[in-house]
């Protein structure tokens, strides 16, 4: 008989977690939970000013503190070429300042001390002298006439522009533009933001001069990119570098680069030959770390009277901060901004596209995204809400008539991605079904005769998860693949290792689901690893949503290895050849004879003790999957709203979620993938942003300005799926991470802007503080929420 | 810090070099425990680093994220946001102190069973505080459970299932205390709570 | 995150504290329920060379009322002891409303009236209560007692007429000369956010209108405001939406908010004003229940 799957922990199982048993334990083992001998710590001095000359650094005082070790400044790396590193989008990078800081908070020296307090005192007791130099915080100051040169240490950089790049069809475009009947236009910004993970970043890098081998313990969310990268800018050989990424306190994003307190711990190693650990206090983090978004949108979109759209113009300018350091796969400038429209049959559309410098933090991450997707998403579904007004149509209704039919897969996007398989209508009516679509537009139209505005905001989306496939993808020139590697033990216990990074995402409990689903080995019986080079396969790490559309497939792909190579032990256990031996799950059978079996797990045995003749023994493989596309969930979230006319401040009512990720492996972790990523879509929508005013200051460095919602504010969520399996995945499993983050921000300003659609307002920056719905609503008019904010009395 | 010696800095004449440390004896986890702190030491980090219960997290440097929340005497406070020497002659319950060496305490139970976590860093902060809660308040309303979570920040379950998890928990303590009821069992065997 | 070095002091009496304090020469701060200075110490924007805790100072954390009406809170009377008294409700309407939106649960477990109202951050949410209830602070110095408004206590951003040698004891709500009501509004956009605008209004009812009013307003100024023309307005009426509606614009005019990343300073006038019509028409409403 047939095991049954879901008790076996397989496809399709809530199966609790098994690593929460030892975070509900306080067992957790953090980076700062890791202590080695004889460890010294590291603090971080940064630039309190966004743009200065430095004329002097003075570090006498920090030295003469009792407990202190080392004091490093830029100087002092600069001896060593490691003033500047070389960052993933082929720029360069300060590690620490030499001639000039150009953000606030940039790093400037590091003191290395007995502990972290003292470490502290160090470098509160430098004096670095600076010479103020004007800051520039948008992309117009940083495009003026005459704007100071941030990057004057490159040779041949002449201006603040980082790049302008273009995509599309723009004649194709223009015609499709001559033709309308009607031409919607908005602009907007997507504010600066920050993945914010509760845990901050740090390391512990240990460099043993005996053995030369360095190892470092570090929040990272790839460390295998990272030990290739540590092996350029240290020049150390890749296979004396260790990199351990312990157990991540969240990452969103923020923990794939490399950051100068990881380097500059490195160095300290190196010259103290003893270990040193950098703990990133929060401020450290917000203030200079990976920040998501800070873009601008001009977009248009041509359109015909009755609904359909005829073509879509986008022009985006990014800001980049003082590096361009995005982090990001994708062999695009603006990342994946044209998987815009993708959902949408929309015959011409073109996208032009500018970056900036600026002085504020360097390194653009998708923060819970694939980069630039969460921007693509918004503006589309902020761009088709505007046109849904423009033309006096039911928001809905314009959707319905250009989604993408079911039977119009595989579907080439208006820029040239190829989405697979969805049923798009089918998850916006269950959505509008579940929220009451007709009895909420009565209820919205009897309040407003009573003077109360509510509002209802869909957004309907798919998007490109898993980088990814060669052609879109690569990192330096490294395919996106990823690895499994499985170990069947011969008592049929099995250990799995693969080269992503759990963050909170339970690779440890679906991983091994994956196994079960495959190999009818029990999942409890699957022991999940990740994250130490030295044992994992090489992989590309976790983000983009990339975990289960590639790592996953690589998990099948390995497991698949292990039972063709069970097949040939089953038939010589059987004594039958191959061909007749039949597979059910956990159990290979004599065809026409169900009753004489093996189970894997005696396979497993025999693997180590009575293998056939000629065959290696072992029962383990490892699988590199190089995905062949990307994958496409579909997602529609639907938000309703009440606003209060007094004050801007608004209300959710109610949030309905419908979305479908293919096949899930573990729907209790899928819906609280779901439910994360809504609650980051209601912060961005209603207070989550990093501001700068016009001296360069940051806004937003700490939880006291850059707000995250608790429990009492974050609504509730209401979730509905659709399974429309993938095509090209082993198990048919589709990206899920961050769907709700891309898409759902769109859910909540439209709602708001629906609220107050009789002032005619058509967008309000997010976030959407109840100060700038006041204004749209009592002067009539779109409120931009650009940078500097305005500080005066 | 080795028990048979200490490093000391060569003498450059000057005497006034020597850091004041205060001797502090506090309850943690139901033992007594003693250590000499600096007086700038914050209640967080001897919990972490002197007695290397760890599962104690900062996650912020302004208060407001709630991950280093303790019990201090009953009372859930953010240890981050008070000196180790303010500890002194009191009790600390930290999430290492939660279960039993046999069981769980069915908070850690519930946010277990409800998916009430994901990464795990404020999850010893959140559980301290909704113990706090269930003694207070035996059967919370989600809005109340709502309210007394609110000075912890979770960033990526989105609260739903934590809210849950705490209901669990309420149920799980409220079946235990009718069953202790009901076959007269006293004290002992309720386990914790 | 790491504080620098300080000397710290743990007085069992008042008065051991004050020999303390006046022996630091200016340079100690008193430590009570920490949850301001300790975060200011975290990121060293404070960094006081002595820390005098005055935690062990034994009778110093009650809040309770005089037979004459007269209500005390103590030094170490912690912001969640106001917020689950259920006496409070209705011995003083405007501190129970703000005791549950100061700040966060755990933040309310440790900090203390007396110490937010000393802190005199102008984002802090005690002050604004305190001056509409006409409310004192008294402080114990090497002479003696001393009462003093807490409209007079705070002199600017963070600064108080307290010598560096005093110590605030408690603070006194004098007994109401009527039936008291109030309230106090917040706006924030989560909790533990500091106020984009705070207002708090008291007043006393007394034969139908108002014998006394009081307006205090939060994080619209360089320092809590005390909108004494806009209570000056309520005092007589039967609090009619015309006399809120005069009160509310006078106040607005009182607040001399700053335009920032929370909002315009018309938009913080705005609320302002919007929050006391609401606070007027809670009244109002609770009135006419109760009649």
């Amino acid at each position: 008989m047939a095991l049954d799957e879901i008790k076996i922990g397989g496809l399709g199982a809530s199966r609790r977690r098994v690593e929460d048993n030892r975070f509900i334990r306080g067992k957790g083992n953090y980076i700062d939970d890791i202590a080695l001998p004889w460890m010294l710590h590291m603090e971080i001095l940064r630039s309190p000013l966004a743009h200065a000359r430095i004329r002097s650094i003075d570090v006498s005082a920090a030295w003469a503190i009792p407990g202190v070790r080392m004091v490093l400044t830029g100087d002092m790396l600069a001896a060593r070429n490691l003033a500047w590193m070389p960052t993933l989008s082929y720029d360069t990078q300060a590690v620490l300042a030499t001639d000039k800081v150009r953000f606030q908070g940039q790093e400037v020296a590091c003191v290395v001390a007995d502990d972290p307090y003292i470490a502290k005192d160090g470098c509160e007791a430098i004096v670095v002298d600076y010479e103020p130099l004007p800051p520039i915080v948008n992309p117009s100051q940083a495009k003026a006439p005459g704007a100071p040169l941030i990057r004057d240490d490159k040779t041949g950089q002449d201006s603040n522009v980082v790049f302008d790049w273009e995509v599309g069809d723009r004649e194709g475009t223009d015609r499709a533009f001559a033709q309308a009947d009607v031409v919607s236009t908005i602009d907007m910004h997507y504010p600066r933001s920050h993945p914010s993970p509760i845990e901050a970043c740090g390391s512990i890098a240990d460099f043993n001069r005996a053995t030369s081998k360095l190892t470092v313990y570090m929040t990272t969310q790839a460390p295998h990119i990272i030990r290739a990268a540590v092996a350029l800018v240290a020049e150390l050989p890749e296979h004396m570098i260790r990199i351990v990424s312990p157990d991540l306190g969240g990452g969103f994003g923020n923990k794939v680069p490399v950051y100068p307190g990881y380097v500059v711990s490195i160095l300290a190693s190196i010259l103290l030959e003893c270990p040193v650990k950098w703990i990133e206090d929060k401020s450290g983090n917000l203030i200079s770390t990976g920040f998501g978004r800070d873009i601008y949108l001009k977009g248009e979109m041509a359109l015909r009277n009755d609904g359909r759209i005829l073509g879509v113009r986008m022009h985006t300018d990014s800001d980049h901060g003082a590096f361009f350091s995005d982090a990001q796969p994708s062999k695009f400038k603006i990342g994946l901004m044209h998987s815009a429209f993708s959902c949408y049959d929309v015959p011409a559309a073109h996208l032009t596209a500018q970056g900036v410098y600026t002085n504020k933090a360097p390194g653009g991450v998708a923060y819970r995204c694939s980069f630039r997707v969460t921007e693509a998403m918004y503006f589309q579904e902020r761009m088709v809400q505007a046109a849904a007004a423009d033309l006096g149509m039911d928001q809905a209704e314009f959707r319905r008539i250009n989604l993408v039919r079911d039977d119009d897969f595989p579907h080439r996007t208006p820029w040239g991605f190829l989405t697979d398989s969805g049923q798009y209508g089918k998850c916006l009516d269950l959505g509008l079904e579940a929220i009451g679509y007709e009895d909420f537009l009565r209820q919205k139209e009897e309040a407003r005769q009573r003077g109360r505005l509510l509002g209802i905001g869909i957004s309907t989306m798919t998007e490109p998860l898993g980088a990814g496939n060669s052609r879109e993808y690569d990192i330096l020139g490294i395919k996106m693949f990823d690895s499994a590697e499985l170990k069947v033990h011969m008592t049929g216990k099995a250990l799995l290792r693969t080269g992503a990074k759990t963050q909170g995402q339970g690779h440890e409990t679906t991983w091994a689901q994956i196994v079960a689903h495959e190999l009818g080995i029990p999942a409890e019986d699957v022991l999940v690893e990740e994250g130490d080079t030295d044992t994992a396969p090489f992989g590309m790490g976790t983000y983009a949503s990339r975990s289960t559309p590639v790592a996953g497939a690589a998990v099948a792909m390995v497991s698949r290895k292990i039972r063709a190579k069970a097949r040939k032990i089953a038939a010589h256990l059987l004594e039958v050849s191959e061909e007749d031996v039949e597979w059910e799950l956990g159990r290979f059978s004599v065809r026409g004879a169900p009753d004489r079996g093996v189970t894997i797990q005696e396979c497993a045995i025999a693997a180590y003790s009575n293998m056939p003749d000629g065959m290696e023994p072992g029962l383990e493989n490892n699988a590199y999957y190089d995905p062949p596309n990307l994958t496409w969930p579909f997602a529609c979230y639907i938000a309703t709203v009440e606003v209060d006319p007094e004050t801007g401040v608004w209300d959710v009512l109610r949030v309905v979620a419908v979305d479908d990720c293919g096949v899930r492996i573990n729907p209790m972790i899928v819906e609280g993938q779901i439910m994360g990523g809504l609650t980051e879509a209601y912060a961005m929508a209603n207070m989550q942003f990093i501001t700068f005013d016009e001296d360069g200051n940051c806004i937003g460095s700490n939880y006291m300005d850059y707000l995250l919602p608790t429990a009492w504010e974050t609504p509730g969520f209401e979730l509905h799926e659709v399974v429309t399996p993938c095509p090209h995945h082993p198990i048919g499993a589709k990206g899920i991470g961050e769907c709700a983050t891309v898409g759902g921000p769109a859910a909540f300003v439209n709602a708001v802007i629906d609220a107050i659609g009789d002032t005619g307002v058509r967008n309000i920056d997010m976030p959407l503080l109840p100060d700038r719905v006041h204004e749209a609503i009592t002067q009539g008019h779109d409120v931009s929420g650009a940078p500097p904010v305005r500080t005066e009395p | 810090m080795s028990t048979l010696f200490e490093e000391v800095r060569p003498s450059d004449g000057g005497a006034g070099d020597a850091v004041p440390v205060r001797r502090v004896e506090l309850t943690v986890n139901g033992e007594r425990r003693a250590a000499d702190v600096e007086p700038r030491l914050l209640l967080a980090h001897l919990l972490r680093n002197g007695f290397r219960l760890t599962g104690t997290h900062t996650g912020c440097d302004t208060t407001n994220c709630g991950a280093c929340t303790v019990l201090y005497d009953g009372v859930p406070v953010k240890s981050c946001t008070m000196f180790a020497v303010q500890a002194d002659g009191h009790e600390v319950l930290t999430v290492e102190g939660l279960a039993t060496a046999s069981e769980l305490h069915p908070i850690q139970e519930g946010f277990k069973d409800e998916h009430g976590l994901q990464c795990g860093f404020c999850t010893p902060g959140m559980m301290l505080a909704a113990k706090a809660l269930l003694e207070e308040k035996p059967n919370p309303s989600e809005d109340e459970i709502r309210w007394a979570l609110s000075g912890n920040l979770c960033r990526c379950t989105g609260y739903q299932n934590i809210v849950k998890a705490v209901m669990w928990a309420a149920e799980k303590l409220g079946a235990n205390v009718e069953s202790d009821g009901a076959d007269d069992a006293g004290d002992d065997a309720g386990g914790e709570g | 995150m790491y504080p620098s070095r300080f000397r710290y002091e743990a007085p069992s009496t008042v008065a051991e504290a004050v020999a303390m304090l006046a022996a630091a020469d200016g340079e100690a701060k008193i430590l009570a329920g920490g949850q301001s200075l300790i975060p200011m110490m975290k990121l060293r924007f404070a960094a006081p060379a002595m820390i005098v805790d005055i935690n062990g100072i034994g009778g110093l954390d009650y809040h309770r009322s005089d037979p004459d009406g007269t209500y005390r809170i103590g030094a170490l009377c912690r912001h969640a002891d106001l917020e689950k008294s259920a006496a409070l409700a209705d011995a003083q309407p405007t501190i129970a409303a703000a005791a549950p939106v100061v700040a966060d649960p755990l933040v309310r477990t440790r900090g203390t009236l007396v110490g937010s109202v000393c802190h005199a951050d102008p984002q802090g949410d005690w002050a604004s209560v305190m001056v509409s209830l006409e409310g004192a602070i008294v402080a114990q110095g090497p002479n003696g007692r001393r009462s003093i408004q807490v409209a007079d206590l705070i002199d600017g951003p963070f600064q108080t007429v307290l010598a560096p040698d005093e110590i605030a004891v408690e603070a006194v709500i004098p007994a109401a000369r009527g039936a008291r009501a109030g309230g106090y509004l917040k706006l924030e956009r989560r909790v533990g956010d500091f106020a984009t605008v705070g207002v708090a209004v008291s007043v006393e009812m007394s034969g139908g209108s108002v014998a006394r009013a009081g307006i205090g307003l939060t994080a619209v100024g360089p320092a809590t405001i005390n909108a004494s023309d806009a209570a000056a307005a309520l005092v007589g009426t039967a609090l009619d939406s015309d006399a809120v509606d005069a009160a509310a614009q006078l106040a607005a005019e009182a607040a001399q908010p700053r335009s920032d990343h929370r909002g315009s300073a018309d938009y913080k006038r705005h609320v302002v004003a919007t929050f006391v019509r609401r606070i007027g028409a809670q009244i109002q409403r609770s009135e006419q229940e109760a009649a």
